[in-house]
């Protein structure tokens, strides 16, 4: 039998992006025993790639938001599919969350009179997203970072979970292998909380890094969790479609907020075709009207005519830009053009997004202040995933708690642009301290079966035994292609079916593979390893996109183009029943009157 | 903590730069050795350091390595008499060795310490850097920045003088080698480290320090000349050397200053 | 459009490898890491890497490529002529765990050492209030990614192993980050001199020259820093005159 590390913790938490390091350090600001897994170096995980801003109604910009504005955009946005309660946490908190990180020492950038400023988004009414450049997202780790390190929480870098335990109902435990010896460390904890993140990682063009195989969503399933929402994925618009190595890069919605006009291969501001019913009197209707808001906004005024279309929510613009390249009106590698460089000065672009520029020029050989950018779609955020209380993030599982990515509710069918970063904090607050809470208030007992920990550990070797079998990369290139292919921006019945099948022979495949060398930092044995939660996750969405026959934010079924109304009063929760994966419809509850007026003004 | 770097077992030269990495330190070196044994031959002349037109009064060019002219100004002192030039050219030397920049060239290209970037030192853990002497002593380079202060002035007084041709206004191909070498003189100077951080880089809060708005914009200008010390440095060590060159030719009638008027 | 290139990639530990050959084929617009990503889906699937963002934005894929520090994911393949052999290493200032991946945790350890930031008290109103032309310094120091590039390049730690004694340039750009915030009250000034070893540094500028995001280390960050350590412990005329002005207060 293998020998491994046993560490007691009261709270482990699971991922060190945003969600999970605001989690560990409210868990350890509660006095708890505070333990963090990470599967890579602190600092490193997509928090840091996040560019545009966090959203947070402060109305340092324009003095007519508030939470109400922020909590429309937000539903509105989420194609009314959100967690009415989370929406509402959100919409409040998240100022208090982005004012305690300047507390931490993050230098957002400043208003003239020395206050956090603050920049337009797509489907944010007002300036909303507080933000440093282009690079909003390392300025809020690196806070959370460095505020963690000097409090009383333990550190796994490079520590990898693989399986969850639970015992009498109750989650208890976790089994991770640390990537640089290849050891076991068994966690036995009294609460534990996911933030691992999305599952970008399913899927080949996606602007996820290669940790982003959806752990958590999986993990927590396969303990009797219920996901949520899982159907409604985000494509980003603009992910740089050349040179291929890089496609699915992220290029910033920051772009567009600053000017960028999105343009086909005819030179056609094309989005003005396509600007959705409900969101009509939002959207400027001509050129002239979206070239003088963005003259105000530049010069620092109020906006008084609507706002161009490519600030239309991520969705709409993605499914555009589909459809124009499918109709022959693409760029040479299949995009579209992203052009900021007839809208704005160069100093400016330089100075407002200075990763871009440098992204373009380094890898692309573009320079984005004389030349436009070729952009497509890009798998990007899953808006499903651990259902969670709204109030403590606790899932259906006791003691077991999710925040951030990884949790589903808050975006509904769509996420609006800078409603992570702020909900990282937000949950990622709320789940530390109600995974304390629950640790205080029952003090459970974190007694995981030695057996189950004996088999995890000989699931994760059982790799090294076969020989010459399977390249686990080939395999995950094969699942990736195929979800690309058949449950991508568009889908339709035939193609969901065929991908359920084809997941099946995946997962028996993937249970075969084998790797050669040693643990110590084999990648081939991290990638085996992590296929089994690719294919779970996968087909979490196959199933639930299969079962909501109609079309609606984050999930486009052709042939159930449009909305259903039947189906705006479910959510699709994603269970496990004999250790099968189901999808069964929950019917949401009735919103409370006074936020269904506030939706309504609009 | 203290672990063996796999760089530690590098030789010194040892690389796996494929690049000229030696040539910028080596062309440093050569100017070094060229300027320090032409200077120390031209400072122990003590003669051919100023230069007027035939029959003059007065000199028009001074060799700024004999700026100021102590042995002028205070002829009863016999000290100044003997090597004048060592009474002057200690300060630019210490101000040069005690230079942020400078202490880059000569670390890199005299001590390799290191010659250059991932490139093997072939050393152990005997280095103490700027921690301990001597080159702890390098701290002391703002004294040698308010010292080189009333130097530059000096050369400012000997610019204009550069222009007197006996009592009239006049200008030789002699009067622009010293302007150039005044001028970039001064830039080296106001680019210094030390100015930067005088004039404003100690403070960390413009908004509400006193005449923070006036120390803000000149941090920024010294902060923008900054950039180019490293090429200041150069330059004005090249100017000065030939300036001494020039005037020292006249003086010694190898070369005729060309008048313009 | 595709060729084969010649790589010599470092596989070992810190006990000792070697630069072993690899043909790869290489597609237009690749990078260094897309090559090592190739190499191990092909012939290499236990060649260990470090990698994250893939997009120069997290810092992880540092390595030295023909004997220069730099991140995998942005040096571009067409940088190398068609039949230049391409040597890749691991960091040179670290223990090597692994092929190109190497132990930084030395890193961490020391940011702990760092006082936090500790900000003054709000304003009146409620707010803290910061100018963009005062906070644009420290914004320099703030896009530092942590790659280390600095620190692997930095010949006191490469060279000397001072890693016991000193922080290295990443934690000077640290430390300049927290003494130059408007709002910082802190004082890291004795720590500088004293734990962070400043002295040990003799400004020889390799750290800027490899770091990926342009910070001016040495210039913007150390020298700053040695002038504040100077103000206060080299400079006795300052001395004097905070002797004499402390006492009339």
């Amino acid at each position: 039998m293998t020998n491994y590390a046993t560490h007691d913790t009261d709270v482990l938490v699971i991922g060190a992006g945003g969600a999970g390091l605001r989690a560990a350090i409210e868990s350890a600001a509660q006095g708890m025993k505070t333990a963090v897994v990470m599967k890579t170096l602190l600092g490193k995980a997509h928090t840091v790639m996040a560019e545009g801003g966090a959203a947070a109604a402060l109305a340092t910009v324009d003095p007519r938001d508030s939470w109400k504005t922020h909590f429309r955009d937000t539903m509105k946005g989420g194609k009314m599919m959100n967690d009415v309660r989370m929406a509402e946490i959100h919409a409040k908190e998240a100022p208090d969350r982005i004012l305690e990180l300047e507390e931490w020492g993050a230098v957002f950038d400043r208003t003239p009179d020395g206050r956090i400023l603050q920049r337009n988004f797509g489907g944010h009414t007002y300036p909303r997203l507080a933000h440093v450049g282009d690079r909003t997202g390392l300025e809020m780790i690196r806070t959370l970072q460095d505020k963690l390190v000097h409090m009383p929480a333990e550190i796994f870098m490079e520590t990898t979970v693989t399986h969850l335990f639970k015992t009498g109902g109750r989650v208890t435990g976790a089994l991770a292998y640390s990537r640089d010896k290849g050891e076991f460390h068994l966690f036995r904890a009294k609460a534990i909380v996911i933030c691992t993140g999305g599952l970008g990682k399913a899927y080949t063009i996606t602007s996820n890094s290669w940790e982003y195989t959806g752990d958590g969503h999986s993990l927590a399933w396969e303990i009797g969790a219920d996901l949520m929402d899982m159907e409604f994925l985000q494509f980003h618009p603009t992910g740089m479609v050349w040179p291929l190595s890089v496609r699915g890069t992220l290029v910033t919605e920051g772009v567009r907020g600053d000017g960028g006009v999105l343009k086909n291969n005819k030179g056609e501001r094309f989005l003005f075709n396509y600007i959705p019913e409900a969101f009509k009197n939002d959207v400027a209707a001509s050129e002239e009207e979206a070239v003088q808001w963005v003259r105000e906004v530049v010069a620092g005024k109020q906006a008084t005519v609507r706002r161009p279309p490519e600030l239309l929510t991520r969705d709409v613009v993605a499914r555009a830009i589909l459809n124009e390249v499918r109709e022959g009106r693409g760029s040479p590698h299949g995009g579209v053009f992203l052009d900021i460089a007839t809208q704005r000065k160069a100093e400016d672009i330089k100075r407002k997004l200075p990763s871009m520029y440098h992204q373009f020029v380094k890898l692309a050989n573009v320079d984005i202040t004389k030349e436009a950018m070729e952009v497509g779609p890009t798998a990007h955020y899953i808006m499903g995933g651990v259902k969670v209380h709204p109030e403590t993030a606790m899932s259906t599982i006791p003691g077991l708690f999710a925040a951030g990515e990884a949790s589903a509710g808050l975006n509904g069918a769509n996420r609006l642009g800078g409603n992570s970063l702020s909900d990282l904090l937000v949950f990622g607050r709320r789940a530390g301290l109600g995974a304390a809470q629950y640790v205080r208030k029952n003090n459970p007992a974190a007694d995981v079966n030695r057996a189950d920990v004996e088999a995890a550990i000989a699931h994760n070797l059982s790799f090294f035994e076969r020989k010459d079998a399977e390249c686990p990369y080939a395999l995950q290139r094969e699942i990736q292609d195929m979800m690309g292919d058949l449950v991508g921006i568009m889908r339709t019945e035939d193609e969901l079916t065929r991908a359920l099948n084809a997941l099946d022979k995946f997962e028996a495949r993937a249970k075969k593979v084998s790797v050669s060398g040693g643990r110590v930092y084999n990648p081939g044995w991290h990638v085996a390893m992590d296929l089994r939660h690719i294919v779970q996750i996968s087909r979490s969405i196959a199933l639930a996109a299969r079962e909501r026959k109609e079309s609606r934010g984050g999930h486009a079924r052709s042939d159930f183009p449009n909305y259903d109304p039947k189906l705006a009063k479910v959510n699709l929760l994603i269970k496990k029943a004999e250790g099968r994966m189901q999808v069964v419809q929950q019917p949401r509850t009735e919103m409370p009157p006074e936020l269904k007026t506030l939706v309504e003004e609009a | 903590m203290a672990f063996t770097t796999p760089a530690m077992r590098h030789r010194l030269g040892e690389t796996t730069r494929r690049d000229g990495w030696w040539i910028n330190p080596a062309a440093m070196a050569l100017t070094f050795l060229v300027f320090v044994v032409y200077a120390a031959w031209a400072a122990i002349q003590s003669k051919y350091y100023t230069y007027g037109p035939p029959g003059a009064e007065h000199y028009t060019y001074i060799s700024p390595f004999y700026s100021p002219p102590f042995q002028e100004y205070f002829p009863k002192v016999a000290a100044f008499k003997f090597f004048p030039a060592f009474w002057v050219v200690w300060l630019p030397i210490a101000f040069r060795l005690t230079c942020y920049y400078g202490r880059k060239a000569y670390y890199r290209s005299i001590m390799l310490s290191p010659s250059a970037c991932s490139v093997g030192k072939g050393a152990g853990r005997g280095y103490n850097g700027e921690s301990a002497l001597p080159w702890i002593l390098n701290n002391l380079h703002r004294y040698f920045l308010y010292l080189i202060v009333v130097l530059v002035i000096f050369h400012w007084f000997h610019f204009f003088q550069a222009f007197n041709f006996d009592g009239r206004f006049g200008m030789g191909v002699g009067s622009l080698v010293i302007a150039a070498d005044t001028i970039l003189l001064s830039l080296y100077v106001a680019s210094c480290h030390s100015v930067r951080h005088l004039i404003g880089g100690s403070v960390d809060c413009f908004s509400c320090a006193r005449a923070g708005e006036a120390r803000l914009k000149a941090w920024e200008g010294v902060s923008w000349l900054n950039q180019y010390h490293n090429l200041f440095f150069w330059a004005s060590l090249i100017t000065v050397g030939f300036a001494d060159l020039y005037i020292r030719l006249c003086a010694m009638s190898i070369w005729t200053d060309v008048r313009f008027f | 459009m595709s060729n084969k290139m010649h790589l010599k990639v470092f596989r070992g530990d810190n006990s000792g490898g070697e630069l072993r050959d690899y043909q790869v084929e290489v597609d237009e617009g690749m990078v260094v890491l897309d090559v090592v990503h190739r190499l191990q889906a092909t012939q290499a699937p236990d060649l260990s890497c470090r990698w994250n963002c893939k997009a120069g934005k997290c810092g992880s894929c540092s390595a030295e490529v023909n004997g220069k520090p730099r991140l995998m994911c942005m040096m571009r393949m067409d940088l190398f002529k068609p039949d230049e052999i391409i040597t890749i290493q691991p960091l040179q200032a670290f223990p090597i765990v692994r092929d190109l991946v190497t132990d930084v945790s030395w890193n961490f350890e020391v940011n702990k050492k760092i006082p936090p930031f500790k900000p003054k008290p709000k304003n009146p109103d409620g707010t803290w209030r910061m100018m963009q032309y005062e906070v644009d310094r420290v914004q320099e120091f703030r896009k530092c990614l942590e790659c280390y590039l600095c620190q692997n390049v930095c010949h006191v730690l490469r060279n000397h192993g001072k890693h016991d004694v000193f922080f290295g340039p990443r934690f000077m750009v640290r430390l300049a980050g927290l003494e130059m915030h408007p709002l910082d009250d802190a004082d890291r000034v004795k720590l500088m001199r004293e734990a962070a070893g400043i002295g040990y540094c003799n400004i020889t500028k390799c750290c800027t020259e490899v770091c990926p995001e342009d910070i001016r280390i040495t210039d913007n960050a150390i020298i700053p820093l040695k002038e504040r350590v100077a103000d206060r412990y080299y400079d006795p005329l300052a001395m004097l005159f905070r002797a004499i002005r402390g006492k009339n207060r």
